[in-house]
């Protein structure tokens, strides 16, 4: 895995396959956000991504950072509500933190994505175990030093552990107690990312 | 419901509100209501925004008195710092911005992306949260109070702050001074529907009522089975009153969530006055209507603003918008 490097063209085929990923999935997303949200997680991240797709496919960035912070801007300007700046501060940050190599190790890409991670928690002043969507990203970061395939799963397991939780944030807090027994549809979300980097890595 | 389709419900909503006001310049693309005469010389500018579906709130209180512009997002949805930048850049005077935002947390974030990007580009930005709503207990457990019926009374009042010069930090803090002087409680009768999702975004059997209910159908304090006026007024009074505990008149703003008919609300509005009486409060104003909806939902809310004199005065003064409109 150490010799792993990752070009731009890598990075576009990984927010392809997230694009691909939340067209699939929109409507269980929306199912999710209806138990304890408002019913728009998917249409709002759907056409968050179809706009990253088009932005990528009509000037793919040159850097694997490039293409992150194209993305991450993108989710910026298009999606809305709270996930928007999450989501893009997410890509944005962890593109920032990549810097202008032309090639990323694996070892790069998990220090570029702890810093997005971290700066997702300060914008939305929160910690794993709130029901958010750092309790998929924050353990798929720590696997991700045992593969892509590692990750993934670890972001998956993370998602479906929400189960059980109260939700401490967002517009599932104020349901209390009410916000258990459902996944948490960011976590959920969050975890096609995951997925879509191990389908793209495969 | 009387759409085309779910993707165009807020371009087209907009389209219609360039042809009704004329006063107003409409951007339907961007997404940014802006009132024709702005920017106004020397005034602070007032720039509020957050999902569409609370009709008029937010676009049709831009005009003289109230806010400078408006950014609606998608339907429940916060718009995006884009449009609240493009807004910044279309009213400021050099006076400043002040943000007026309803405390959800992805209003709270793309308003404050959004204070971010203006600042860079050389405007000054105040930001103040609305959180009125008492169903909400606020602690580090919640997102806190949710922003809803004081959204009115501090657009209009800080508004009408703006409109006679006051600068910024004045304007600022008599918009910090209602939102504390207000609470607000809201019931709903019935669920309302997204366009996108085409049916009740939340189950509320028939015969049912949400005490507490929020302007997105968010659930409140508990479900009861139907009671009359005069007992949905008598617990939702009492809601907002334990709450602020008002020492000095207020403004009543009996709200329709959208579905009601006018019929009802004066009803209501009739025992709200009653149980404020019951309960020693002196009422300065009373506004009935539908002013912060939530699509076709049917309910009421009731938010109560304690003012002082100035703030009666700044509430009395003119305004000129296509929700509200009095004086001159």
């Amino acid at each position: 895995m150490s010799e792993t490097a990752l070009d731009a063209a890598f990075f576009v085929r990984w927010m392809t396959a997230v694009a691909a990923a939340v067209d699939r999935e929109a409507d269980h997303l929306t199912e999710l956000d209806s138990a304890i949200g408002d019913a728009d997680h998917g249409s709002n991240l759907k056409r968050g991504f179809t706009a990253v797709r088009t932005a990528l496919e009509k000037e793919p960035p040159a850097t694997p950072g490039a293409v992150l912070v194209t993305a991450g801007k993108t989710l910026v300007s298009t999606v809305g509500g709270a996930s928007g700046p999450l989501f893009g501060t997410l890509l944005r940050r962890t593109g920032k933190t990549l810097g202008d190599a032309e090639r990323v190790g694996l070892g790069e890409l998990r220090d570029g994505l702890r810093a997005g991670v971290d700066a997702v928690g300060q914008l939305g002043s929160s910690a794993p175990g709130d029901k958010t969507m750092l309790d998929a990203l924050d353990p798929a970061v720590t696997a991700l030093a045992d593969g892509f395939a590692a990750a993934a799963e670890a972001a998956g397991a993370g998602s479906r552990a929400t189960v059980p939780l109260q939700a401490r944030k967002g517009r599932a807090s104020y349901l209390g107690e009410r916000s258990i027994g459902h996944e948490d549809p960011g976590a959920a979300s969050s975890a096609l990312l995951f997925a879509a980097l191990a389908e793209v890595a495969r | 419901m009387l759409i085309n389709v779910a993707e165009t419900v807020v371009a087209d909503a907009l389209r219609g509100m360039a042809v009704a006001h004329p006063e107003l310049v409409v951007d339907v693309e961007n997404r940014v209501v802006v009132r024709r005469d702005a920017p106004v010389a020397g005034k602070v500018a007032l720039i509020s925004g957050g999902g569409s579906g609370h009709e008029p709130l937010h676009g049709g209180f831009v005009g003289p008195g109230m806010l400078d512009a408006a950014c609606p997002g998608e339907v429940f949805t916060s718009p995006v710092p884009d449009q609240m930048v493009r807004a910044a850049a279309a009213v400021d005077s050099g006076a400043g911005v002040l943000f007026l935002v309803k405390n959800y947390t992805g209003d709270v974030l793309n308003f404050r992306m959004a204070a971010e990007l203006a600042e860079d580009e050389g405007v000054t930005v105040a930001s103040v949260l609305v959180d009125d709503d008492v169903a909400v207990t606020d602690s580090t457990f919640t997102a806190g109070r949710r922003g809803t019926g004081a959204t009115l009374f501090v657009e209009k009042i800080a508004g009408a702050a703006a409109e006679e010069g006051a600068p910024l930090e004045r304007v600022e803090a008599v918009a910090r001074q209602v939102v504390g002087a207000s609470r607000s409680f809201g019931v709903a009768l019935a669920a309302c529907t997204t366009p996108a999702k085409g049916s009740p975004t939340f189950d509320l059997p028939s015969g049912q009522l949400e005490l507490g209910v929020g302007i997105h159908g968010e659930p409140g304090r508990e479900r009861r089975a139907m009671m009359t006026s005069r007992e949905i007024a008598e617990v939702t009074v009492d809601a907002v009153v334990d709450d602020l505990r008002p020492e000095l008149p207020v403004l009543v703003l009996v709200n329709g969530a959208g579905a009601t008919p006018l019929l009802e609300l004066y009803g209501f509005a009739a025992e709200v006055h009653r149980r404020l009486a019951d309960r020693e409060v002196a009422v300065a104003r009373t506004l009935v209507g539908d002013y912060v909806t939530s699509l076709d939902m049917a309910g009421a809310s009731v938010t109560l603003c304690q003012v002082d004199d100035e703030l009666l005065r700044l509430w009395d003064a003119p305004v000129q918008t296509a929700g509200l409109r009095w004086g001159r």
